[in-house]
């Protein structure tokens, strides 16, 4: 019995193990991945990195003009989430559970989010830059859709989680649908919805530099013209701009949710 | 509210219906800070929009324009300038970097994050381990991808490494705090039985989270597909991610874009619904 038992959890551990190795060894085929390479390549990109990516006293001449840009990112970044934020709590009402007005609707609900979700701000900016061009607009439409996916699951998910009982309770003494909303809904879930605000805009910060890149603007294309200029102690000044505004904010957001929560 | 009156009237004719509102709720810090909050997000969207560089551009226009392109992409995708199961094996790369990337940064991230465990070692090491991941992870991937790029070159190389680094910052994250979940009686009995560190490990720590961590690791191969096809697009990492750019920047074909969109978007509808299942079975048990 207990000889079976180890011999079961081996050949199982033995199994899972095979499995992993082959999922490795065709993704290194698919890819044309190379081991060797990654190992050779680790200790030059250190030094590397060492002797030329760092700021020179030259490159802070740039700064105002990176501050200015990162700035900009952050407006992108926070107007994306705000307008995220006002759809996905319609859309959330109408798909939770709790709070939906009838099953038709709540899954149409949820299918658009899902659809929004699933396609990805590289996506949508790249279908975005064919009518908006190089412009903030574009920017703010790519992480404003999908903003808006990823905030409809996690309201919906918040709603059903802290609603149910006190809208039950609020149901029982006759209340109105309205009522219910204003007087439940919001009040109980409307901390965790701020603590997923916060994490978004952090989010679309880091997905703005990107979309930057892709699209020409904000920070992500003041990166990208001082990296294909090889500028490279210029762009690794904007790469501390970046990491010291994601740091500040990640504090000020553990310092609401800290308070809120 | 008229009802309400004319109830109370009905009741007790003699209390008059006074109009004042009871205040049911104080206001604390809690809410207050949570009001602030929405009312900067409001304000900064507003001065946000007033200062954004529009170059001239037609608003009203452009989202008419958008919502054909929707059109022509979603309704009228076709393929121009590969087959059918050339564009399966593009998303197939695109699926093979992620899991690369989760495999390496999963085994890295179980050592570490075994370190990073507050019950498993002392507070310093903890405390170090989680300021260097919360500084790894404040560089967005792309940066990294691009900087290690610049001496290993364009590719699949540059784009795994890269990605890895934030993806081993989030596993260290979730896993230690998996970790950390365990009870310190557990480690205790086994410490008094005269346990090593790594049988602790092997025989208490492991066995009671391994369901958290493969949920975890999942959870973030989701979150490295999407970020695998940002590579293709951004870095040349190749994969599904070039075609769209390919499409968007130099063909200027919206009816590929709509049929790579098809492609990635009911992948990526795969991934999550076997993400969403595999979570709910392991909380069940």
């Amino acid at each position: 019995m207990q000889d079976k038992f180890f011999f079961k959890k081996r050949r199982n551990l033995f199994l899972i193990l095979l499995l992993i190795i082959l999922i490795a060894y065709s993704a290194i085929d698919i890819t044309q991945f190379s081991i060797g390479k990654m190992f050779s390549s680790i200790p030059r990109s250190i030094i590397w990195s060492v002797t030329n990516f760092y700021p020179t006293s030259a490159s802070f001449s740039h700064l105002p003009d990176i501050i200015n840009k990162m700035v900009q990112t952050i407006f992108m970044s926070i107007a994306s989430v705000t307008f995220a934020a006002i759809f996905a709590f319609i859309f959330a009402i109408c798909g939770s559970k709790t709070t939906r007005a009838n099953a038709f609707i709540g899954t149409i609900a949820r299918g658009i989010a899902t659809l929004f979700r699933n396609i990805d701000v590289t996506v949508w900016s790249m279908i975005l830059l064919f009518s908006f061009g190089q412009n903030a607009l574009t920017g703010l439409f790519a992480l404003f859709f999908g903003s808006f996916g990823f905030l409809t699951r996690a309201f919906i998910e918040t709603i059903d989680e802290v609603g149910e009982n006190s809208v039950e309770a609020l149901q029982a003494t006759g209340a109105s649908y309205s009522s219910v909303i204003v007087h439940s809904v919001i009040p109980s879930s409307i901390p965790q919805m701020v603590s997923w605000l916060l994490f978004m805009i952090e989010n679309n910060i880091r997905s703005a530099t990107l979309i930057g890149i892709l699209t020409g603007t904000g920070i992500g294309f003041a990166f990208d013209i001082q990296y294909k200029d090889l500028n490279y102690h210029v762009a690794s000044l904007i790469v501390i701009v970046i990491v010291i505004t994601i740091l500040l904010l990640e504090f000020i957001s553990n310092y609401v949710r800290r308070v809120i929560l | 509210m008229a009802n309400l009156n004319n109830m109370s009237e009905d009741f007790n004719p003699s209390l008059e219906f006074s109009g004042k509102r009871i205040k049911v709720k104080k206001m604390n810090k809690a809410s207050l800070v949570t009001g602030l909050t929405i009312l900067g997000m409001v304000l900064f969207t507003i001065y946000g929009l007033m200062t954004f560089e529009y170059d001239g551009i037609k608003f009203w226009h452009a989202i008419v324009q958008t919502l054909a392109n929707f059109k022509v992409l979603f309704f009228t995708p076709h393929l121009t300038h590969f087959t059918f199961w050339q564009g399966v094996f593009q998303v197939l790369i695109t699926v093979a970097l992620a899991a690369l990337t989760t495999l390496i940064s999963a085994i890295l991230a179980v050592f570490l994050g075994l370190l990073a465990s507050q019950n498993l070692t002392s507070k310093r090491t903890s405390n170090v381990i989680k300021g260097i991941v919360a500084l790894i992870r404040a560089v967005p991937e792309v940066l990294w991808v691009l900087i290690f790029a610049v001496s290993a070159g364009l590719g699949s190389v540059a784009a795994v490494i890269g990605m890895t680094f934030h993806s081993v910052g989030y596993l260290i994250k979730a896993y230690s705090e998996s970790f950390e979940e365990l009870e310190d009686g557990t480690i205790e009995a086994l410490k008094a039985s005269g346990a090593n560190w790594w049988q602790i490990v092997f025989q208490a720590v492991i066995p009671s989270s391994i369901t958290y961590l493969i949920s975890w690791t999942f959870l973030r191969f989701e979150i490295t597909f999407g970020v695998a096809l940002a590579m293709g697009a951004a870095a040349g990492a190749g994969g599904i991610g070039y075609a769209v750019f390919m499409g968007s920047s130099f063909y200027f074909d919206l009816r590929e874009i709509g049929a790579i969109t098809f492609f990635i978007l009911i992948f990526a509808v795969l991934l999550e619904t076997i993400a969403v299942q595999l979570k709910r079975r392991l909380k069940v048990k």
